[in-house]
């Protein structure tokens, strides 16, 4: 693969990788393999494609994705922040070093009913715990935070993995 | 159920390791469980096994390539709605039909439903979001995220 290829955009087979791994990679001994033969692609070529889009930033990562819940963390709390717009990278990378905080977001506000900016999520094995850490957060913010407030998850109406289209 | 909580799951030390070492990364290479079954002191039948169980028993909720939307020319977005409790049954049936909604949840706030819409095109996140609006009846505040920041993804069992 040359630097040139780094360049090119998503092609057919590409698509075709991601439609066949993107609800999971096959549990046998030789995972991309599997994934060549159905798709009728040398194995080599799967690795490398996938490999591209690794680097690209088109896959994230591979690997799990723990099930919070089932492992014992069963609150689940969205924080939300209204930090001023000229510190929220700085204040958004921050947060996200934090190593309860799953995932972390600046969004738009919409005033004057949801003045927040910040979204950092967190999970914990009880409500006071999931508190606990967003103690922890708004000491790392100081004064930039001007409200705060925090959504647990009261029921899950429906959850399906993510899915490009054929 | 607090004890049950307290006490873990049942892991055992080997899927404890798997959890932890897994939310790493996972190697692209011929032989990749076996890679994993040396990072962790087993092999690489046990690894799948056990990773096979993991997801069985819902403990991982996903193992494979995670695809990044808006990098393959979809896009994504968190949404919100204010809905009243003795419509909620209602709406959640209008939005959880929509094949672009990915996740929905219900939330403890004025703003009590929360949603994920994945979709090829922000020209369809649009257009969803608009039936949204017609079949309920009520405004949905669309929240695209305009950065994202880095994270230390680990959660360690």
């Amino acid at each position: 693969m040359n630097a040139r290829d780094d360049f090119r955009p998503l092609d057919d087979t590409d698509r075709r990788i991601i439609q066949a791994t993107q609800a999971g990679l096959p549990l046998t001994p030789r995972p991309y393999h599997a994934v060549a033969e159905q798709l009728g692609v040398a194995a080599a070529e799967v690795m490398q494609r996938m490999q591209r889009m690794l680097d690209l930033g088109v896959i994230r990562r591979i690997g799990a994705v723990p099930n919070h819940y089932a492992l014992g963390y069963r609150a689940n709390g969205m924080t939300v922040w209204d930090v001023a717009d000229a510190r929220i990278d700085e204040l958004g990378e921050r947060i996200g070093q934090l190593p309860f905080v799953t995932h972390c977001y600046q969004r738009p506000r919409h005033l004057p009913d949801w003045p927040y900016n910040l979204f950092a999520m967190v999970h914990g094995r009880t409500r006071e715990e999931v508190e606990a850490k967003a103690t922890l957060i708004a000491e790392a913010l100081g004064t930039a935070s001007r409200a705060r407030d925090i959504l647990y998850s009261t029921r899950i109406l429906k959850k399906t993995g993510l899915r490009i289209g054929a | 159920m607090d004890g049950a909580v307290m006490d873990g799951p049942g892991l055992d030390a080997l899927e404890r390791a798997l959890v932890n070492t897994l939310q790493d990364g996972f190697p692209i290479c011929e032989r990749p469980y076996a890679e994993v079954a040396a990072r962790v002191g087993s092999d690489e039948a046990t690894v799948i096994a056990r990773v096979e169980s993991l997801l069985a028993r819902g403990l991982l909720s996903r193992f494979g390539p995670m695809y990044h939307a808006a990098q393959m020319g979809g896009a994504l977005s968190l949404a919100a709605m204010e809905i009243p409790p003795a419509d909620f049954e209602r709406v959640t049936e209008i939005v959880n039909r929509q094949p672009e909604v990915a996740h929905n949840y219900a939330r403890s706030h004025r703003l009590n439903m929360w949603f994920v819409l994945a979709t090829e095109t922000p020209a369809a996140q649009q257009d969803t979001i608009a039936r949204i609006e017609r079949e309920s009846g009520y405004p949905v505040y669309n929240m695209p995220k305009i950065r994202e920041y880095f994270v230390e993804l680990k959660l360690h069992v």
